[in-house]
């Protein structure tokens, strides 16, 4: 029962932000890069607020799966960086916290870039 | 004539023209596949916490997004990404699989110009804002809790 | 000869005629309500070739080639090409361009690049300059939607103004010999720009053009809507055309069932093509396949076609700059002896066959 309800917080918490960015969509015709920017933005702001953490512990992968959580450990680098590192963290704190994700990016899109070629949109 | 009073009204004319879609349908999808992405991540976490229960937290979320990323490229590689995009709108663009497509999908499309001067060169087109602001905004972070 | 009154219309009095006419289009065109009347319907957006640039150059070149066989030329005896597409720098039209021997001229007019380069053809062989010239356009799906929005891959929604760049190209092959339709009057347009700045909704921009070439159109040949049979709109889309009815409202011209819009029509309404066609090829292969056809065989005696476009950059709107629209009109008018009989899918296959053929060991001469 508890990992139904922990699920259904994932879903809701998660689809809730997606929901967000649609109305985004909708509203200002904002492009994928703006979009993305601005949930990263919003990410950082949470952590930095702490706010980030409260939220984590009732959604978990709801609110860390979407971009915000690709911001917030970004700015949680760079906090715990600036604690332990003083002012060197501020330089490596963010990009060491999320060098996982951004080379897996970097070294799957190059990897499936050289395997496949685009195709024209079937779809509008 | 006075072409800024013509343009204004024009403009405005165009405003009332264009078509109201019904907004409620596409935001249900992106509502629903959004929260899916975000379930399919918290079950890659909890399968690992299953098979590794010492690891730590924040291995874990790093992960759950490399693997995400992982099938979001494979996703837009076989040409499948677009069109759950084209259903779902934010749904697959604010979950850290559209990240991922906005990496691959200039990339494969530059290909052709070449590899460092088309598929390099064009990668981060998309997502390069994404980094910049990330890094200005959590150096800002960093600067402020310095003095905290 | 010059023109007596300030007026944008040319009438060329010595009847430039369309002698063949060659249209090809992609899969999806291929899907709409006119895909049995294209000459050839490409199985895949490739086209054979590695790339959507190149598949779209040797698009062009069996269009040029389709036209220049169904008037009974060789393209050695074409004496002038006219070309233009939407890429930077007109790179199809320039690299289709080496393979034919003549003087080549590239045009860049955006979507109206089909009215423009027949109205500098037919004003040039009017005038006895030049004997056949082949005016040709195209546009691809792809290579403009990698070029003016996102990558093809990227997993976005398209804003529900915006329009469906078409994968087509036609050809026009003109001269003052022969039978068949002649063009009567050209009239190029001004460059209208009304502040619209949103990429999505071209239509929008290309309206005030339109309306500003079509007015001209009836108040320089004084003719009225009514006189026409067919009023044939580049590629407005759905809300443009929409707008564009408005806006001849209010200049007191009423538009009745006789007009149309390619843009509206090359799709069906399921194709998810939200607002229609836009593109060089989109009005280039309704002209070159329907409209040409019909005006062979006498169904249709006077047609006014206005091609429009938005003349788009990627870099001045990122700079916050407005579209400026264009529309070029050309009044086509049907000539007996009419044509009785209708070419057959099975015959437009073997002709396109031969197409192929004929290109091949064309291009290898070339190299």
């Amino acid at each position: 029962m508890e990992i139904f309800l922990n699920y259904l917080y994932v879903f809701l918490i998660g689809g809730f932000i997606c929901m967000l960015g649609q109305i985004l969509v909708i509203r200002t015709n904002m492009t994928t890069s703006r979009i993305l920017v601005s949930f990263v933005l919003l990410g950082i702001v949470l952590e930095a607020t702490t706010a980030y953490d409260y939220i984590y512990g009732v959604a978990q992968a709801g609110i860390s799966v979407p971009i915000v959580g690709f911001g917030a450990s970004l700015a949680k680098g760079a906090i715990s960086a600036v604690r332990t590192k003083g002012i060197l963290g501020i330089f490596t704190g963010g990009l060491e916290a999320t060098a996982g994700g951004i080379a897996a990016a970097v070294i799957f899109a190059f990897i499936f870039s050289l395997i496949f070629r685009a195709r024209t949109k079937k779809t509008g | 004539m006075n072409y800024k009073d013509r343009n204004k009204k024009y403009n405005e004319y165009i405003k009332q023209k264009i078509p109201k879609t019904r907004s409620w349908p596409t935001l249900f999808n992106a509502f629903w596949v959004g929260g899916v992405i975000c379930m399919i991540g918290q079950g890659i976490g909890d399968g690992i916490r299953a098979i590794w229960p010492d690891l730590a937290g924040g291995a874990v979320s790093a992960c759950i997004s490399i693997i995400l990323i992982f099938i979001a490229s494979l996703l837009t590689g076989i040409g499948v990404y677009d069109r759950i995009g084209a259903f779902a709108g934010a749904g697959s663009i604010v979950p850290i699989t559209g990240f991922s497509n906005s990496i691959t999908s200039p990339a494969m499309d530059f290909k052709n110009e070449g590899i460092i001067f088309g598929l390099c060169v064009k990668m981060f087109s998309i997502a390069g804002p994404v980094i910049v602001i990330g890094v200005l905004a959590s150096a800002v972070v960093g600067l402020i809790y310095l003095f905290i | 000869m010059i023109k007596e009154t300030k007026n944008q219309t040319i009438v060329l009095k010595n009847k430039p005629r369309i002698i063949g006419n060659y249209s090809i289009a992609g899969p999806k065109e291929g899907k709409g309500p006119f895909g049995e009347m294209f000459d050839y319907v490409m199985k895949d957006d490739f086209f054979g070739e590695k790339t959507y640039e190149k598949a779209e150059r040797k698009m062009l070149e069996h269009a040029i080639f389709g036209a220049t066989d169904k008037a009974l030329l060789r393209p050695d005896n074409i004496d002038m090409l006219i070309c233009g597409d939407l890429l930077n720098q007109i790179i199809t039209s320039s690299y289709a361009a080496r393979a034919f021997d003549v003087s080549y001229l590239g045009i860049f007019s955006a979507c109206s690049a089909m009215a423009l380069s027949i109205g500098i053809g037919a004003s040039m062989v009017n005038a006895g300059y030049f004997k056949n010239v082949a005016c040709a356009t195209s546009s691809h799906f792809s290579t403009a939607e990698r070029q003016f929005r996102f990558p093809l891959e990227l997993g976005n929604q398209r804003p529900p103004t915006s329009q469906w760049t078409c994968t087509g190209s036609g050809c026009t092959v003109l001269s003052l010999g022969g039978q068949g339709p002649y063009i009567d009057s050209v009239t190029f347009g001004k460059a209208m720009d009304y502040g619209v700045c949103d990429v999505n909704n071209m239509g929008a921009a290309m309206a005030p053009a339109a309306m500003e070439t079509m007015i001209s159109v009836f108040k320089d040949t004084k003719t009225k809507p009514e006189d026409y049979d067919l009023i044939l709109t580049g590629d407005l889309g759905k809300l443009g055309a929409e707008i564009l009815l408005d806006l001849m409202e209010e200049r007191g011209y009423k538009l009745g069932k006789n007009y149309c819009d390619c843009g509206q029509m090359i799709f069906y309404h399921d194709q998810n093509v939200l607002m229609g066609g836009s593109g060089c090829g989109c009005s280039a292969t309704i002209f070159n396949s329907y409209v040409v056809e019909r005006l062979k065989t006498g169904q249709l005696k006077k047609v006014l076609y206005i091609a429009t476009g938005a003349l788009l950059s990627t870099t001045a709107c990122q700079q916050g700059e407005s579209i400026p629209g264009i529309a070029h009109a050309l009044v086509v008018k049907a000539d007996p002896p009419f044509e009785q009989k209708t070419v057959t899918k099975k015959e437009k296959l073997r002709f396109a066959e031969n197409i192929k053929n004929q290109l091949k060991k064309y291009n290898v001469e070339v190299e």
